[in-house]
């Protein structure tokens, strides 16, 4: 038990340390809104040169928007999360300190993660989203039921977000520098989990590739949850197997890294 | 110095600048992928959305080498190292520019470029000489709208350190935002853009005249040369903003 209650300080740390900057959180809500208002009128245009593209109707794609603009951050789709901070501490040598800490490095900076991700959700996440639903025509269904099922596919969609991101970090045992892996984060992570263009609007074959990407669980796999396009249980299912692949690699790799650590120093 | 120090890893450099290109170049590749799916968005083809793209990019990637260190200006602010800068005899502003120059950001201006050369070559409208020549003043006139969104905003910072994401919203979103028809958005942004922020000089004003497309405004017909006099109008405000954002800056510490 004394662990879990570890965990859940760290976790806690992790969302108090970012719930810290109001004004920063403040400006993040101001451009996802901005964003988000120009994806819409984009959007708004594309379906209607091709109405019900990809399966979605106008309202659809307009709540599309807005659920991406809400789980950007909280997803850190682009980076920006724990992993340059790690990636820093290879780089630097401090991980040896982590690695002396009586607590599992893969569950540490999850448990931080975890915590920055919960306050992005509330601190960044709700006000652009309720801001679409007040002012465009959205989707939105009335059923609580699938907006528990929305909050637990976000859930999961947090742990694979993880997953890809301390893979990318763990790089940094063999690459040192991190700026090439961070870019390649930002690319896939923009592309592939659709914030660009929502994944069922890619045109084929390329759309069925990407659907079956661990990327897809980030904002595909909610955003079809919320609009009823996919049961619940078979999106939790792909989220939770590639959050279980994703965290099994990453301790094989950790082992591999951890082996292969040298404390330079006196 | 910066130029010279990140020359120094040439393979580094030349891999950053390739992957910049493929960053900065998504947005274009979503764009195509919009067209994959149909023929006119926002009732433009692709070489006119291409053109736009294409302007809005370089002349973003432009301000964005030249000034875009300013974004990081409320850093300085918040650990009080922008004392270094006040001390030394050269202005401020300029040292604010070349602190930390990221040659790599060439990428942005190079597939601009790249998309900009693809849309003349497949535009379907007759090149008059003022037409070609509209074209280099757009970029120009462009970066220097850019730019001044980036002081204007640096000096922002001076006030609230921590927002330096507002910032992105209006130079990063503006460039977001011009690379899509005006015809996709709503009057009421579109008039924002034009009156208050005046972003649209960028491309869509002018280049609604080389697309030879009717403006959704429906401004006089003069303001389509516009862009040097709006340009010139922004540094200007850019200017006052930035002096008055400088006179307010308190050092930290005791």
């Amino acid at each position: 038990m004394g662990s879990a209650r570890l965990y859940a300080a760290v976790a806690s740390g992790g969302f108090r340390r970012y719930a810290t900057y109001r004004v920063a959180t403040a400006a993040g809500v101001f451009t996802n809104t901005v964003f988000g208002l120009i994806l819409v009128y984009a959007y708004l245009a594309l379906w209607d040169e091709r109405p019900h593209l990809g399966g979605y109707d106008q309202a659809q794609a307009v709540t599309y928007v807005w659920l991406g603009q809400a789980l950007f951050a909280t997803l850190a789709i682009q980076g920006g999360g724990f992993e340059t901070e790690l990636m820093e501490r290879i780089r630097t040598g401090e991980v040896a300190v982590d690695l002396y800490r009586p607590a599992d490095l893969q569950l540490w900076w999850l448990a931080s993660d975890m915590g920055r991700a919960l306050f992005q959700l509330l601190g960044r996440g709700v006000i652009p989203f309720v801001f679409g639903a007040l002012f465009f025509p959205t989707a939105l269904p009335d059923d609580p039921v699938i907006w528990l099922a929305l909050l637990v596919s976000i859930l999961l969609a947090m742990v694979v977000s993880y997953g890809i991101r301390f893979l990318v970090a763990l790089s940094g045992f063999w690459l040192l520098d991190g700026t090439g892996a961070l870019q390649v984060l930002m690319v896939t992570g923009v592309f592939f989990s659709g914030m660009a263009l929502p994944l069922n609007a890619f045109p084929q074959p390329l759309g069925d590739l990407v659907t079956l990407l661990p990327w897809s669980a980030l904002l595909q796999m909610p955003a079809d949850v919320l609009m009823g396009r996919v049961a619940p249980l078979s999106a939790f299912a792909f989220q939770a197997g590639w959050a279980v692949v994703l965290l099994a690699v990453g301790r094989w790799v950790q082992g591999a890294a951890t082996r292969r650590v040298v404390v330079q120093g006196g | 110095m910066w130029i010279r120090s990140t020359l120094a890893y040439r393979v580094s450099f030349v891999l950053t600048v390739l992957g910049g290109l493929l960053v900065t170049g998504l947005d274009f590749v979503a764009i195509l992928l919009m067209f994959s799916q149909v023929d006119v968005l926002g009732g433009y083809t692709l070489p006119e959305v291409a053109f736009l793209y294409g302007v809005s990019a370089t002349s973003f990637g432009f301000a964005d080498l030249a000034i875009g260190s300013a974004g990081r200006l409320g850093t300085r602010v918040r650990d009080g190292t922008l004392d270094t800068l006040l001390v030394r005899p050269a202005p401020v502003l300029a040292q604010v520019a070349a602190d930390r120059f990221a040659l790599r950001r060439v990428a942005r201006i190079a597939q601009g470029v790249l998309v900009l050369g693809y849309a003349c070559a497949a535009l379907d409208v007759v090149w008059t000489p003022v037409r070609l020549l509209l074209v280099p003043v757009m970029m120009l006139c462009g970066g220097l709208i850019f730019s001044a969104v980036f002081v204007a905003g640096a000096a922002f910072q001076f006030v609230a350190q921590d927002a330096a994401e507002v910032q992105s919203a209006f130079t990063f979103g503006g460039q977001t935002l011009l690379q899509y028809p005006p015809t996709v958005f709503g009057r009421e942004l579109v008039r924002g853009v034009t009156f208050v922020l005046p972003l649209a000089f960028v491309n869509w004003v002018p280049g609604s005249y080389v697309l030879g497309r009717p403006y959704p405004l429906g401004l006089p017909e003069w303001a389509v040369f516009a862009p040097p006099l709006v340009a010139a109008v922004c540094c200007a405000a850019a200017g006052v903003a930035w002096r008055a954002g400088l006179r307010t800056y308190r050092s930290t510490g005791s």
